[in-house]
C-alpha cells in the first residue's frame, strides 16, 4: 500500500509542477498577477509531495519491502541500516528522484529567500524551475518508477554493490547532486532575465550568491568522490579521467567561469549577454552528463543499467531545454546594452581571459570524453581516449591560467596600470621559482614537472599574502575578499598534493611472509599476522601490519579481503595511515602459496592535501556567499 | 552581429546528432582490426587427437568458419544448437579453437550437445586467441580461400545472424 | 593501556631489528616497471574502465603475460604497442594515436584557446571604441556624494 501512496505522490507531484511551470511564466508574460502568485505555493506544494515520494522509498528500504522491485535490486535484509538508507539513491531510479527531490529544495529555498525580488521575476524563476521539475517527473513516471512493484515480493533482495557499501554513499551523491542541481538556479535566472527582456546588474547580483553556493556543493561532491574512489578501489589512484568523472568536472569549470563572469556583470554591468550564456551552459552541461550516465553511450565504471528507451527521452528533455534556451538566447541576447568601458589593462579583462582558459579546458574535456563517440558515429573506427590525452592536454591549458589567478587580483577594474602590478608582484615571483628549484631537491629528486607545479603554487601563496598585507594596510577585508583568498589558496595546496604525489610517490608489490618488513618512503611496514574476521554481510581475511619509522611504532593497520555473501568477487579494503604530510597506504593481495600474501604498500606525500584544497576552495567559496552585501538585503527585508 | 548568437545553438544542434547515433551504438564492441588480413598462423595440439596438429594452413583453398568456444562459456552453450545446424547443412567446413579450456570438460561438453566441428584446435593457454584478437568467447570468423579474414562476430551466433550475414558472406566467397 | 602498548611496540621494535626484508612480487622489478607503465597506457579489453596494468581479469594477466615475454625479448614500448594494436586495434590504446582522424583531438584545444584569446582581445578593442563612458554629471556627482556620506564606513566599499 505505502509505495503506492509514493508512486501517488509523484503523480501529483508532476501535476502541480506543471501548474508551477507554466502559470506564473504565462502570467508574467500577460502581467496576470493572480497567476504570478502561484508560483511560491505551487513550489511548496511540490516539495511537500517530493518529501513525502522520498521519504517513503527510504522507509521502503529501511522496511526491507522486497515487494517494490527497486529495493530487490539494491538492497538486502543483510545490510547495515546506513547503507540501506545510501541505497536508496544506489541505481538508477532512485538516484532519479534524489536529483528531482534536491531540484525541488533548490526551488523552495529560492522561493523562500527572495522576498525581495521583484514578483515577476521570481514568478519567472520558479515557473522555469518547475517546468524542468515538470519534465524530470515525466521522464520517472513514464521509464524509471522507483515505485514499481515486484510480485510475488523476493525472499530477499539483491543487495548493493559491495564497491558501494561504504559511507562515500551517503554524502558523495547528495553532495554532488546539490551543486549540479544547484545551477538549475543560476540556469532559472539567466532564463527569467532573458524573457523579460531585462538583463541588468542586479540579475548578476541575485544570481551570485546562489551560482556559489551550487559550486561550493559541487566542489565537494567532486572532491568526496576522488576521495572515496582513492581509499575503495585499493590501487591509490584519485582521479580516472572516467567519462562520468568528467561530466562532473567539465559544469565545475563552466561554474567557476560563470562564478568569474558574474562579477563583471555585477560590478561593472558588462559581458551580460556571455554570462547568461555561461548560466545556460552551466546547467546544460549538467543535464548533458546526467544523459551521458544513463544512457549507455559512454563506458564507464560509473554508468548505471542502461535502457535505449531512457536514453531517448533524456535526450529528447535535454534537447528541448537546452535548445529553446539557446533559441531564446539568439533572440533576445543581440538586445543587451554593453556595459561599462574599461581598457585592455583591466581587472575585467583578467576575469575574462580567466574565463576563456577555463572554458576551452571544459571543451577540450568534453571533446576527449566525446571523440570516441564522434568517430564511431562517422564509422572511422574505434578508439579509446584515456588519463595520457588528458593529462597532455588539460595541464598545460591550466599552467598559463595559474600565472593568471596571482596577477588579476591585483588590476583595478576599469584601468589598471601593469607595470605598478609587476612591480608589487616580483617579491611574490621571486618566491616561486625559489620554491620550485628548493623543495624539489629537498624531496631528493628534481624534475621539471615537479618544479613547475611548486613555482606556480607558491606563486599563488606569495601573491595572496602579500594581497592580504596590502588590503589590511587600506583597512578591514570584506568577506569576500577573504573568500577569494582561501580559495585561491585552496586551488594552490591542491597543486601542491598533487604535485607531491605524482612526482615522490612511493610503491611496492611485495611477497610479505608473517615477521617480514617491507620500506617505503622512509618507513617501515611490517607483517604481524592474518585472521579470518566475520562482517554483518560479509566474510573478510584481515591483515595487521605495523607502521614503523625510526623504530618508534607509529600506527597498526588493518587493510582486509571480504567476501560478501551476495557477491562472488572478493573486495579489497586497502588500510591507509594519514596525517598532514603523507598517507601511508596497504593493500592486501592474494594469497601465494605456502602461507605468503601478495602485499602492496605506497607512500604517497602530501596526498590529502588534494582534497584539503578542495575543502579551502569550497570555504572560500561560503566565505564569499556570506558577504555584508548579501546579508545586509536580509536584514533590510527582515526590518 | 546577429549570427554570432546563433552558434551556440548550432553547436548544440550537431552536439545532439551525434548523441543521437550514438545511443544506436554499442561503445563495448571492439571491431577486429584483422579483417581482410591473413588469418595469423599458428599450430597446435587438436582437441580429440593430441598427437595430430592444426595450422589454417591446412585449410587453404576452401571457405571455411572458426569458432571459438569453451566448455566454461554460458553464451556458447546457448550458441551451439546453431553450429550444429552449420555442421548438418554442410555449407561451410566448421573449425573450433577451444579457448583456455580443460581437455576433460571441452570433450565431455561435445559429447552432451554434439560436435558440429570437423575438428577443434586446442589453444590451451590463449596464446592463439591473442593473436586473434579474443577478448570473449564466443568469436567467429569466416576465412576465405586465401586464407584471409573476411567477417569477425562477436558473441554467440543467432539463426538471424546466420541467415543475414554469414551465409550470404559464405556463398559469395565461394563463388571466386 | 600505554604500557601494554610500549610494550608491544618494544617487542615489535626487537623484531623488527631482526625482521626480514619482505622479496618483491614480481621476479623481474626492471621488466615489471616497464610491464606497468606501458600498460596503465592500454585497456582492459575484459574490464572495459580498467587499465590493463590494474585490471585482474583473465585475459589481462594473459596479456600482461605476454607483454613481459616481448620485454624480455628486447622488444621497444613502440613494437609492443603496434603488436596489442594489430591484435585489438586502436580501442586498445588509451592514449589515441596522432594520425588525421585524432588531429582535431590532439591539436583542436590549443587552437581553440588562441583564437579564443585572440577574438576575446579583438572584441574588447573594438568594444572599447563603441562603449560609453559613464561619466557622471555634476548634480549626479553631488547627489552621489550626500549618499555616500549618508553610509557607515564598512558599507562604503566594497572589493
Amino acid at each position: 500500500m505505502i509505495p503506492e501512496f509514493g508512486h501517488y505522490a509523484l503523480t501529483l507531484a508532476l501535476c502541480v509542477a506543471l501548474i508551477q511551470g507554466v502559470l506564473p511564466l504565462v502570467g508574467a508574460h500577460y502581467g496576470r498577477r493572480e497567476l504570478l502568485v502561484l508560483a511560491r505555493p505551487a513550489a511548496q506544494t511540490v516539495f511537500l509531495l517530493l518529501a513525502i515520494a522520498f521519504g517513503i522509498l527510504a522507509w521502503s528500504f529501511y522496511a526491507n519491502d522486497f515487494s517494490v522491485l527497486y529495493v530487490a535490486e539494491h538492497s538486502n535484509s543483510q545490510l547495515p541500516v546506513v547503507y540501506r538508507f545510501g541505497a536508496v539513491w544506489g541505481g538508477h531510479e532512485g538516484s532519479l528522484l534524489l536529483w528531482i527531490f534536491l531540484l525541488s529544495t533548490w526551488t523552495i529555498l529560492v522561493s523562500q529567500l527572495s522576498k525581495a525580488l521583484d514578483e515577476f521575476m521570481v514568478a519567472r524563476v520558479i515557473g522555469v524551475l518547475g517546468l524542468i521539475t515538470s519534465g524530470l517527473l515525466l521522464f520517472v513516471l513514464t521509464t524509471s518508477n522507483p515505485f514499481e512493484r515486484l510480485l510475488p515480493a523476493a525472499q530477499d533482495g539483491r543487495s548493493l554493490n559491495p564497491l558501494l557499501q561504504d559511507p562515500g554513499l551517503v554524502f558523495h551523491p547528495p553532495m554532488l547532486y546539490m551543486g549540479y542541481v544547484g545551477f538549475s538556479v543560476a540556469f532559472a535566472f539567466a532564463i527569467a532575465s532573458l524573457l523579460s527582456g531585462r538583463l541588468d546588474a542586479a540579475w548578476a547580483r541575485w544570481s551570485r550568491p546562489w551560482t556559489t553556493a551550487a559550486w561550493v556543493f559541487l566542489t565537494l561532491g567532486i572532491a568526496l568522490g576522488s576521495w572515496w574512489a582513492y581509499y575503495e578501489l585499493g590501487w591509490g589512484g584519485w582521479w580516472f579521467w572516467d567519462p562520468v568523472e568528467n561530466a562532473s568536472f567539465i559544469p565545475w569549470l563552466v561554474g567557476t567561469a560563470l562564478l568569474h563572469s558574474l562579477a563583471v556583470t555585477e560590478k561593472r554591468g558588462g559581458f551580460k549577454s556571455w554570462t547568461v550564456l555561461l548560466a545556460i551552459t552551466a546547467f546544460s552541461l549538467s543535464l548533458l552528463g546526467t544523459f551521458l550516465v544513463r544512457s549507455g553511450v559512454l563506458t564507464s565504471v560509473h554508468a548505471f543499467a542502461t535502457d535505449p528507451r531512457r536514453g531517448i527521452f533524456i535526450l529528447i528533455f535535454l534537447s528541448l531545454v537546452v535548445g529553446s534556451s539557446l533559441v531564446l538566447y539568439a533572440w533576445r541576447a543581440p538586445k543587451n546594452t554593453l556595459g561599462g568601458k574599461f581598457s585592455l589593462s583591466s581587472r575585467e579583462t583578467f576575469i575574462l581571459l580567466g574565463n576563456v582558459f577555463l572554458v576551452v579546458s571544459a571543451g577540450s574535456v568534453l571533446l576527449g570524453t566525446l571523440y570516441p563517440l564522434l568517430i564511431d558515429a562517422l564509422h572511422l573506427g574505434k578508439i579509446s581516449v584515456g588519463p595520457p590525452y588528458f593529462n597532455s592536454v588539460f595541464v598545460p591549458i591550466m599552467i598559463p591560467l595559474l600565472v593568471l589567478m596571482g596577477i588579476g587580483p591585483w588590476t583595478s577594474w576599469k584601468n589598471t596600470d601593469l607595470l605598478t602590478v609587476i612591480k608589487r608582484l616580483w617579491l611574490a615571483g621571486l618566491i616561486a621559482v625559489f620554491a620550485g628549484i628548493a623543495i624539489p631537491l629537498i624531496m631528493g629528486q628534481f624534475t621539471w614537472l615537479a618544479g613547475l607545479g611548486f613555482l606556480l603554487a607558491f606563486w599563488l601563496i606569495a601573491s595572496g599574502c602579500l594581497q592580504v598585507i596590502r588590503q589590511m594596510k587600506i583597512g578591514k577585508p570584506t568577506r569576500s575578499f577573504i573568500g577569494m583568498q582561501v580559495a585561491h589558496l585552496g586551488i594552490a595546496i591542491f597543486v601542491i598534493g598533487v604535485t607531491m604525489v605524482g612526482a615522490y610517490q612511493e610503491e611496492k608489490d611485495v611477497r610479505m611472509f608473517t615477521g617480514e618488513t617491507v620500506t617505503v618512503g622512509g618507513y617501515q611496514i611490517q607483517l604481524v599476522g592474518v585472521e579470518v574476521v566475520p562482517g554483518p554481510n560479509y566474510q573478510a581475511i584481515r591483515g595487521t601490519f605495523s607502521l614503523t619509522k625510526n623504530g618508534n611504532s607509529q600506527a597498526f593497520l588493518h587493510p582486509e579481503k571480504r567476501s560478501y555473501f551476495s557477491s562472488t568477487m572478493p573486495m579489497t579494503e586497502a588500510a591507509i595511515n594519514t596525517s598532514l604530510t603523507r598517507d601511508i597506504y596497504v593493500s592486501l593481495g592474494e594469497e601465494l602459496g605456502d602461507k605468503a600474501w601478495a602485499v602492496r604498500v605506497y607512500y604517497k606525500p602530501f596526498v590529502d592535501w588534494i582534497w584539503g584544497g578542495c575543502l579551502f576552495m569550497a570555504l572560500g567559496g561560503v566565505l564569499a556567499m556570506s558577504d555584508k552585501r548579501y546579508r545586509l538585503k536580509l536584514k533590510r527585508v527582515a526590518a | 552581429m546577429k549570427a554570432k548568437f546563433l552558434i551556440p545553438l548550432l553547436l548544440f544542434v550537431v552536439l545532439v546528432g551525434f548523441l543521437a547515433v550514438g545511443l544506436n551504438l554499442d561503445p563495448h564492441e571492439v571491431p577486429s582490426p584483422l579483417i581482410n588480413k591473413p588469418a595469423p598462423a599458428f599450430e597446435v595440439p587438436q582437441l580429440g587427437q593430441a598427437n595430430k596438429t592444426f595450422s589454417p594452413a591446412s585449410m587453404k583453398g576452401q571457405v571455411w568458419v572458426l569458432n571459438v568456444w569453451a566448455s566454461w562459456c554460458v553464451a556458447c552453450r546457448e550458441e551451439h544448437p546453431v553450429l550444429v545446424e552449420i555442421a548438418k547443412s554442410g555449407l561451410v567446413p566448421l573449425i573450433g579453437l577451444n579457448y583456455k579450456d580443460k581437455r576433460e570438460d571441452a570433450l565431455a561438453m561435445l559429447e552432451k550437445q554434439g560436435n558440429p566441428y570437423l575438428l577443434s584446435a586446442f589453444d590451451a593457454n590463449g596464446r592463439v586467441g591473442i593473436d586473434y584478437g579474443v577478448y570473449g568467447v564466443p568469436e567467429t570468423y569466416v576465412i576465405d580461400r586465401a586464407g584471409v579474414i573476411r567477417l569477425k562476430h562477436i558473441g554467440p551466433i543467432t539463426p538471424e545472424i546466420l541467415k543475414q550475414k554469414i551465409y550470404p558472406l559464405v556463398s559469395e566467397l565461394q563463388k571466386s | 593501556m600505554k604500557p601494554l602498548f610500549l610494550a608491544f611496540a618494544s617487542i615489535l621494535f626487537l623484531q623488527c631489528a631482526f625482521a626480514n626484508d619482505a622479496a618483491p612480487l614480481a621476479d623481474d622489478p626492471v621488466t615489471e616497471q616497464r610491464l606497468i607503465s606501458i600498460s596503465e597506457e592500454m585497456r582492459c579489453l575484459v574490464c572495459q574502465n580498467e587499465s590493463l596494468a590494474g585490471s585482474r581479469s583473465d585475459l589481462a594477466n594473459d596479456l600482461r603475460r605476454e607483454i613481459r615475454t616481448l620485454i624480455k625479448e628486447g622488444k621497444s614500448d613502440d613494437q609492443i604497442r603496434t603488436f596489442m594494436v594489430e591484435r585489438y586495434g586502436d580501442f586498445v590504446l588509451y592514449r589515441p594515436p596522432v594520425k588525421p582522424i585524432t588531429w582535431l583531438l590532439w591539436i583542436g584545444p590549443f587552437v581553440i584557446l588562441v583564437i579564443g584569446i585572440a577574438v576575446l582581445l579583438g572584441y574588447l578593442r573594438r568594444r572599447n571604441a563603441v562603449a560609453p563612458s559613464k561619466a557622471l554629471s555634476a548634480e549626479d556627482n553631488q547627489k552621489v556624494d550626500a549618499l555616500l556620506a549618508g553610509l557607515g564606513k564598512d558599507e562604503r566599499d566594497e572589493k
